[in-house]
C-alpha cells in the first residue's frame, strides 16, 4: 500500500501543480457526444492558434460535464484565474475565445458561459448556479468534464482509489454493512438492495466467483453509462475492486455495448493504469485480495441487459435468459456465483467507502436514498445527462433543470421501451422507484424522453413495441407471439384502419404478457402500450374514429400542401423534392401533387427554414382536408 | 488456412466462450462473416457451424454479406425518431433505392438502422463508417452523402 500512498502523494503535488497551473490550460469536452459536435476538430485549432501566436498551455480532453445541448464545450483557465467555460463553440468564436485569454489577457465576457471560481468575475455566472446544474448533486458525475478521463494521476489527486482503500482495511462484511446502511439500491433499474445481492453471493459455496459490470447499454434514449465510462472510467473500476472484495470474486468483466468505441478504449486505457500502478494483480496493496478485470464487447441484443442473457453472451451463447432460480448470485457465469452491477451502482460505491453511509443518506428519500443520473432528451430546451436526488419531482426535472419545453408539453416516457409514457397530471410525481411503480412505469435505468404535442403517442408506442417485438429473443411464447400482434394492431391503427375492438384487444395482450412472459424484459414490454392506454385514450380514438393524427406524425394520415397564397414560387421545393410531386415555374406557385408525394419531409424543411415567405408547405391531417 | 484467419485465430484460447470475440474479430477484418471464416472457426473451437450461425445470427452487430464502402447508420432511438430519424431512414432508403440492411449495387453504401448511438441530445444523428453527424435533416444528409465516393 506504501507504494500507492507515495503515487498519491506525487499525484496530488501534480495535480495543485494543475489546479494553481502555472501554464494556461484549455479544456476540451471530448466525450462522444461532444465529438459528435466537432470537438476534435475545435482541438485541432486550438493547437494550431497557440503555435500560431507562440503561446504554451496544455491543450487537454475532459469527458462530459453534462449539459449536451451546449456542445461543444471549450474551457480555459488562465494562471491565477478561474477556469472559464464556453458553450457552442465554433471555429469563429474559438478564435475570438483564444485572442481574448491569450493576447488581451481576459475572458471574453460576452461569450462566456460561466466560470468555476468562488468569487465574482466580471459579471460572468458562476458555473455551477446556472439553472440547468444548480438543482442538480453530483456524486458519480462529481468527476465528469472536471478532469482528464485518461490519467489516473487526476483521479487519484481528487481522492480517487480512497474508497477501495478504507475498503481493503476493513473486512468484506463490514463493507457489506456500510453498503446496506447507505441503503443503495440497484441502479440498472429493479431497485434491488445492492447488499442483498452481495450477501447471497458472499455466502454462495464456491472457489471462484465474479462481479460482472453490466455496461450494455441498450435502451435508446439513455447515455448515462456511456457518459460516465468516458468521463471517469476509473470510478467505475474502483467501484468493481470494492465490489469485487466484498463478495469474494477474483475476476471481473466489464460487459459493454460495442457501440461505444470511446468508452471501451478509455477503460482499456485506464486497466493499463491500474495494473501499472499495482491496483490488479495478485495480492492487491500487499492484501490477501487478488483481482483481473477483462472487458468483454456486448455484439449488439437488447436482451443481453437481462443478467441471465448477458451471462449467456459471455459464454458464447446466444444471449437468452433462462429462468430464475437459481439467480446468478447462486449460479451464474459458468456455474459459478455471480453478481451483476450496473455500472452506476459501481460507479456510486468509492463514494459511499470514502464519505461513509452516514453522509450518503443525507441524500434522496426514506427507502430511495442517493442520487440517480438520467439522461434527459427529447423535446426538451436543454437536453443533457443530470443527476438529481431521489424524491425531486418530475415538474422539477423538466422545468428547472431541463427548461420546459417549447411547445406545450405532453408526456414523458421513463425507464425507456420496458417504462411509460405518463401525462401531465402527473408531473409532480416524485422520481423514486415506488412513485413510477405506481404510476404504472419503472424507474429503468434512467432515460428521460420528454415529448411535447408534436409527438404522436400511438406513433411512439408503436416505436417501442417495434423495438422490444425485434429485441425479443424468441424463447417464450408471450413474448415472441404478444409482442408481435401488439405492434400489428398499433400499425393498422396509425395506418387508419383501427377498430373500437383493437383498444379491448391490447389490454388483453398487454396484461398476459405481463404476467406470462419469462424475463423482466418480456414483462415489461407492453408497459408503453397499456400507460398511453391510460392516460391517452383519446389520441387512440382520434385514429381510429376520425383517422386523424394530432400531431401530424402517422403519414397515412396526414398530406403536405402547398399554400398557393404564401408560395413565392422560389423552387427551392421542387429542387429538394426525390420524386417530382412539386412542379411550377419560378415566381408562380407551385403544385403538389399528392398521388407522386412520399411525404418525406423535404420540402417542408427548405420551406421552412429558408424561403423567404417561409411555411408555404403544410402538413395537415387528413380530415382537414377542404 | 489462409494466413489471415489462421493469425485471428491465434490470438484467442479455444474455449467456446472465445466465440463471440473472434466473430467480432473477423468482422473487423473481413467486414463480414463468411463461409470460410466459418468454417475455419468452427474447427478451431470444435463446435459445429450450426451453433456458429446459431449464435452469430442471434446478435445484430454480424453481417454475412459483403458491406458497402461505406457503412450508414440511421440512428432510430427514441430521441432520435421523436426527432425525426424515421424520415431520414425513408428518405435513403427512397433516394438509395435500397431497404435498410442492404447494399447499394454499386457498393458505395450500405444503410443499416442502429438501437442507439448514445448522442441523444444532438438527435437525430446519423453515422457514416466512423463519424457521428449530428442534428440531422432529410436535405442536410442528401448534401452530406456527396461527400461520400
Amino acid at each position: 500500500m506504501n507504494k500507492l500512498v507515495k503515487k498519491i502523494d506525487t499525484a496530488k503535488g501534480k495535480w495543485d501543480k494543475l489546479k494553481d497551473n502555472r501554464e494556461p490550460i484549455v479544456y476540451i469536452g471530448a466525450a462522444s457526444c461532444g465529438r459528435a459536435a466537432g470537438a476534435l476538430e475545435l482541438k485541432e485549432a486550438a493547437k494550431a492558434f497557440l503555435d500560431d501566436n507562440k503561446k504554451s498551455a496544455r491543450v487537454i480532453e475532459v469527458g462530459c460535464i453534462g449539459p449536451c445541448y451546449l456542445e461543444p464545450l471549450v474551457d480555459i483557465k488562465m494562471p491565477g484565474q478561474p477556469r472559464v467555460s464556453y458553450n457552442n463553440v465554433n471555429a469563429k468564436t474559438l478564435q475570438m475565445i483564444l485572442k481574448s485569454h491569450f493576447v488581451n489577457g481576459e475572458p471574453h465576457k460576452k461569450l462566456a458561459l460561466g466560470h468555476f471560481g468562488t468569487d465574482d468575475l466580471d459579471g460572468i455566472p458562476r458555473f455551477w448556479d446556472l439553472p440547468m446544474l444548480k438543482p442538480q448533486v453530483r456524486i458519480v458525475l462529481r468527476n465528469c468534464g472536471l478532469i482528464d478521463p485518461e490519467e489516473i494521476d487526476q483521479y487519484l489527486a481528487v481522492d480517487g482509489y480512497q474508497g477501495f482503500m478504507k475498503a481493503l482495511k476493513s473486512t468484506a462484511e463490514d463493507v457489506i454493512a456500510t453498503v446496506r446502511q447507505a441503503g443503495l439500491r440497484g441502479r440498472g433499474g429493479a431497485g434491488f438492495p445492492t447488499f442483498r445481492k452481495w450477501t447471497v453471493c458472499r455466502e454462495s459455496p464456491g472457489e471462484q466467483k465474479y462481479l460482472i459490470c453490466n455496461a450494455d447499454e441498450g435502451d435508446p434514449g439513455a447515455f448515462m453509462n456511456r457518459s460516465l465510462i468516458e468521463s471517469d472510467p476509473h470510478a467505475v473500476l474502483e467501484g468493481m475492486l470494492i465490489a469485487g472484495y466484498a463478495i469474494g470474486a477474483s475476476k471481473g468483466i466489464v460487459y459493454i455495448r460495442a457501440e461505444y468505441p470511446l468508452a471501451i478504449e478509455r477503460l482499456k486505457r485506464a486497466i493499463g493504469q491500474m495494473r501499472e500502478y499495482g491496483l490488479l494483480g495478485k495480492n492487491i496493496l500487499g492484501s490477501d485480495f487478488s483481482f483481473e478485470i477483462k472487458i468483454k464487447e456486448g455484439a449488439g441484443a437488447f436482451v443481453c441487459g437481462e443478467e441471465t442473457a448477458l451471462i449467456g453472451s459471455i459464454e458464447g451463447k446466444r444471449g437468452m435468459p433462462r429462468s430464475r432460480p437459481p439467480f446468478p448470485a447462486i449460479a451464474g457465469l459458468f456455474g459459478a456465483p455471480t453478481i451483476i452491477n450496473n455500472v452506476e451502482t459501481l460507479g456510486t460505491l468509492p463514494n459511499i467507502l470514502r464519505n461513509g453511509p452516514e453522509w450518503y443518506t443525507r441524500f434522496g428519500k426514506e427507502g430511495n436514498r442517493g442520487t440517480k443520473t438520467f439522461s434527459l432528451v427529447g423535446k426538451i430546451r436543454r437536453p443533457g445527462l443530470i443527476e438529481v436526488q431521489l424524491g425531486t419531482t418530475l415538474r422539477e426535472i423538466i422545468f428547472d433543470i431541463g427548461g420546459g419545453v417549447q411547445k406545450p408539453f405532453k408526456a414523458i416516457q421513463t425507464g425507456g421501451p420496458s417504462g411509460g409514457c405518463l401525462s401531465e397530471e402527473f408531473l409532480d410525481l416524485t422520481v423514486d422507484y415506488e412513485s413510477l411503480a405506481s404510476a404504472g412505469s419503472i424507474m429503468g435505468s434512467g432515460g428521460l424522453i420528454v415529448m411535447d404535442e408534436d409527438t404522436c403517442i400511438v406513433d411512439l408506442a408503436k416505436y417501442f413495441l417495434d423495438f422490444t417485438q425485434k429485441e425479443s429473443c424468441g424463447k417464450c411464447v408471450p413474448c415472441r407471439v404478444g409482442t408481435k400482434h401488439i405492434l400489428e394492431i398499433l400499425q393498422k391503427i396509425t395506418n387508419g384502419e383501427g377498430t373500437p375492438d383493437d383498444l379491448l384487444a391490447l389490454r388483453t395482450l398487454g396484461d398476459t404478457i405481463k404476467k406470462g412472459a419469462l424475463c423482466g424484459l418480456g414483462q415489461t414490454a407492453p408497459n408503453p402500450v397499456l400507460t398511453t392506454l391510460r392516460y391517452f385514450r383519446n389520441e387512440y380514438l382520434e385514429h381510429i374514429k376520425d383517422h386523424r393524427c394530432r400531431a401530424t406524425v402517422c403519414k397515412p394520415l396526414i398530406e403536405y400542401r402547398v399554400i398557393k397564397e404564401k408560395c413565392t414560387g422560389c423552387q427551392s421545393c421542387v429542387r429538394v423534392c426525390p420524386t417530382g410531386a412539386i412542379t411550377g415555374p419560378r415566381s408562380e406557385p407551385h403544385n403538389l401533387d399528392a398521388t407522386k408525394c412520399i411525404k418525406c419531409r423535404s420540402c417542408y424543411e427548405v420551406c421552412r427554414y429558408e424561403a423567404i415567405a417561409g411555411d408555404a408547405i403544410v402538413i395537415r391531417t387528413a380530415e382537414s382536408k377542404s | 488456412m489462409p494466413e489471415q484467419i489462421r493469425r485471428i485465430l491465434g490470438k484467442h484460447g479455444r474455449s467456446p466462450d472465445e466465440l463471440i470475440p473472434i466473430l467480432q474479430d473477423v468482422q473487423a477484418a473481413f467486414g463480414y462473416i463468411g463461409e470460410p471464416q466459418v468454417k475455419a472457426i468452427s474447427r478451431y473451437l470444435r463446435i459445429s457451424e450450426n451453433q456458429i450461425y446459431g449464435v452469430s445470427s442471434f446478435y445484430a452487430q454480424f453481417r454475412f454479406t459483403e458491406p458497402g464502402r461505406h457503412g450508414i447508420k440511421v440512428c432510430l432511438g427514441t430521441a432520435c425518431h421523436v426527432r425525426g430519424g424515421g424520415t431520414l431512414l425513408d428518405s435513403l432508403e427512397h433516394g438509395l433505392g435500397i431497404h435498410c440492411g442492404e447494399t447499394t449495387e454499386d457498393k458505395r453504401f450500405d444503410v443499416d438502422r442502429v438501437a442507439c448511438l448514445g448522442c441523444c441530445a444532438l438527435s437525430p444523428v446519423v453515422q457514416i463508417d466512423r463519424d457521428i453527424y449530428s442534428r440531422m435533416t432529410v436535405n442536410k444528409l442528401t448534401e452530406l452523402l456527396k461527400n461520400y465516393e
